[in-house]
């Protein structure tokens, strides 16, 4: 983080954290009596009923890793796994011209949608960090670009019983230079391969970690979360 | 209990309308992961409902992803609606913390998510 991230971290120190800060409200709570609007129905009609659970004053800023990988891979069980509030689902927005690979700047107002779904952890107080899962099938690349823009990097999930499946999303990662951990979701009817065969099988890069998970338990989550980070510093701390 | 028809049509159709096309437009779009709060400031009481209805949700820090979710909105409305509540002074935002290509400070914001994240182990 730069200069200012940091400065703003000091200066939201000071406004101080209360346990206030992290009650729930409902969204059907209305706080402010004068400024209720009424036969405004429309409005609640649309509100999901999830429960909104404010983020601590204190943070001063979000950081952002992706979850990718096929569909039914696990992104979804993994971040409810590990996230602390109920995962929400929107979508992200894509210009149908970007649809594709060979039409990069062909600007259009048609525009064609991704499912994502998102979880929060808030990390020590002052930083919170939001996990976005997106499906990795090739027309979702456009959508892509924008959801990667300024993440730390991404997990990619991989299902070893269709692992061509995932070749989709770890390529787009590749061609947006978004650094990433592989995370095999050990699933019951799974067979069992060595590591050197899903490296190759995958084509990764020796310094690409590995690791099995299971996206339904919260340490295993965690700790695959971790091997990204810890994968991150170290080409940090390594690169010349 | 649900209004007729033509008004969910144009309650659905309003967004896109005072938006006037700007979704997915040109503007850097507000990244989903920027942090966003009612900075306070009293709403004109000519503001649209569909701004009012964001700036009154804001009460407490949530992303834009968040916002969107919960009302229920395309993000990409929110987005621009948001964009210009921000401009108008209704709304502060904390932008994202991001990897700034300097080892230095990037070292130091994956060192924190490190932390955080084996305190949860
Ligand atoms: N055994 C096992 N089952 C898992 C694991 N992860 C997910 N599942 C199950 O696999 C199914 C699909 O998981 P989801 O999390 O919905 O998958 P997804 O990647 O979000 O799928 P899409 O949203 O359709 O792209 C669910 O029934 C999960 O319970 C895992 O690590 N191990
Ligand atoms: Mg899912």
């Amino acid at each position: 983080m730069g200069l200012r991230a940091s400065s703003e971290i000091s200066l939201a120190g000071t406004d101080g954290t209360t346990d206030a800060d992290r009650m729930t409200h409902t969204i059907h709570t209305t706080e402010t009596g004068e400024t209720d609007e009424t036969g405004d129905t429309d409005d609640m009609a649309d509100m999901d009923d999830t429960p909104v659970m404010y983020v601590q004053s204190s943070v001063a800023g979000a950081a952002k890793i992706l979850v990718v990988g096929p569909m039914g891979v696990g992104k979804t069980t993994l971040i409810g796994t590990v996230s602390e509030i109920k995962p929400l689902s929107t979508e992200a927005t894509m210009s149908q011209a970007g649809a594709r690979l060979d039409t990069k700047v062909r600007p259009t107002k048609t525009t064609t949608t991704v499912a994502l779904d998102f979880g929060r952890i808030t990390l020590g107080g002052e930083l919170v960090l939001y996990l976005f899962g997106t499906p990795g099938q090739q027309r979702f690349l456009p959508a892509w670009k924008d959801l990667a823009r300024g993440a730390l990097g991404a997990l990619a999930l991989v299902d070893t019983r269709d692992l061509e499946a995932s070749f989709d999303a770890i390529g787009h990662l590749e061609d947006l230079d978004v650094p990433f951990s592989v995370a095999v979701n050990a699933f019951p009817d799974s067979k069992l391969h060595s590591e050197d065969d899903l490296r190759s099988a995958l084509d990764l890069l020796p310094h690409t970690p590995l690791v099995i998970c299971d996206a339904r338990e919260h340490q295993s989550s965690v700790k695959a979360l971790i091997s990204l980070v810890s994968h991150l510093i170290e080409t940090l701390t390594e690169a010349p | 209990m649900s209004p007729p028809g033509e008004e969910h049509t144009t309650a659905a159709v309003r967004p896109y309308v005072i938006t006037r096309g700007r979704a997915g437009s040109s503007r850097e779009a507000l990244p989903l992961e920027t942090l966003v709060v009612a900075s306070g400031s009293a709403l004109p009481p000519h503001l649209q409902p569909e701004y009012r209805r964001i700036a009154e949700f804001c009460q407490g820090l949530l992303s834009v992803a968040e916002v969107a979710a919960h009302l229920d909105q395309p993000p990409a409305v929110v987005q621009v609606l948001l964009a210009d509540l921000i401009d108008w002074g209704h709304i502060v935002a904390r932008p994202p913390i991001r990897v700034a290509k300097r080892k230095r400070a990037d070292l130091d914001l994956l060192r924190k998510v490190l932390d955080g994240l084996e305190s949860k182990l």
